[in-house]
């Protein structure tokens, strides 16, 4: 029940910093592709820079979880073209829709019905690529 | 208090979010948004019929607890912090989208053509952020993982594969944006 609430808090947290950032508008993600403003680079560059620091922080204190835990960081398989293919069609979707997946749940909560739409065609996506998965390239 | 109702600068935006990155390693979990979407799948029973989507649901619970939270984030920032929602781009940015037919650039948060309610009776566009949402969904999961999982995490670990998936994403946005948008708007 406390751990809930600690994610349930970091979520929250999360919703606000997408919205109040702008980072969940659409108009910002196409303005980012076009390179007319600083604005979307600076937070990801922000973010990147920051969670840089944190993680060789943890890796050279070698601090442990909360609960006295190995940190785990779930290194990713060495491959490249699911990275790269699969990265190119999520940012076609994403140009497209204007959301990745964490400001398409919180422009739920900011009450734009139509994003329901994008969600449940995300899902279908993601069903899609678990039935194809054998047959694609990874 | 005032600064609070204001859109929030990128520096103060993006140090929050490598920390909820950094809170969450430190709770022994990942942070990646678009694994809920399998989760979601595997929860509706995806699971008996595609093995992908057969594992243990209430393993992620931790994460689906996040997207309840990201909700209520999305409606306390935009309800309670937010006097103009108007997203201030950049007068060029402005001038391109009306050219392209969006007259709400620089009018509201999101453009009124794609995600007002209006658009459930404008097929084309309906279809067309449907489109996106797929190519989300499925280029995540091709990817294994989406912003919050690669640019973020994957990054800040400095792993070569989340690099080419920012990349991937990168050249997929620039072709939607600067090719295929004028021939579809």
């Amino acid at each position: 029940m406390k751990k809930t609430i600690i994610y349930l808090f970091i979520g929250i947290a999360f919703g606000i910093t997408m919205f109040k950032s702008e980072a969940s508008s659409w108009f910002r993600i196409y303005e980012m592709f076009t390179f007319q403003s600083f604005h979307m680079y600076g937070i990801i560059g922000s973010a990147l820079l920051s969670g840089i620091i944190l993680v060789q922080i943890i890796k050279q204190k070698q601090l442990k979880s909360f609960y006295n835990q190995e940190i785990d960081f779930c290194p990713k398989e060495k491959s490249v073209l699911r990275y790269l293919i699969g990265g190119i069609i999520f940012g076609l979707g994403w140009g497209l829709a204007g959301a990745c997946p964490g400001p398409m749940f919180t422009l739920v909560g900011a009450g734009f019905l139509p994003i329901l739409v994008v969600i449940a065609f995300a899902l279908l996506g993601t069903y899609v690529y678990g039935l194809l998965k054998n047959k694609l390239p990874h | 208090m005032n600064w609070i109702f204001n859109p929030w600068p990128w520096y103060v935006s993006g140090p929050i979010i490598a920390f909820i990155m950094f809170l969450l390693l430190m709770l022994g979990k990942n942070f990646g948004m678009s694994s809920n979407l399998r989760t979601i799948c595997t929860i509706c029973g995806a699971g008996k019929n595609v093995s992908f989507f057969k594992f243990d649901w209430k393993t992620q619970k931790w994460n689906l607890v996040i997207v309840i939270g990201t909700v209520i984030g999305g409606f306390i920032g935009s309800y309670f912090l937010t006097n103009n929602p108007a997203v201030q781009i950049s007068p060029e940015t402005i001038s391109n989208l009306k050219t392209l037919g969006f007259n709400s650039a620089g009018k509201g948060y999101l453009p009124t053509e794609l995600f007002d309610n209006s658009v459930f009776l404008n097929g084309k566009n309906l279809l067309l952020i449907a489109l996106g949402g797929f190519l989300v969904g499925f280029g995540a999961r091709y990817a294994g993982g989406c912003t919050s999982g690669h640019a973020i995490s994957g990054l800040s670990n400095l792993q070569v594969p989340s690099l080419i998936a920012v990349i991937g994403f990168f050249a997929g946005g620039l072709v939607m944006v600067h090719f295929i948008f004028p021939l579809i708007f």
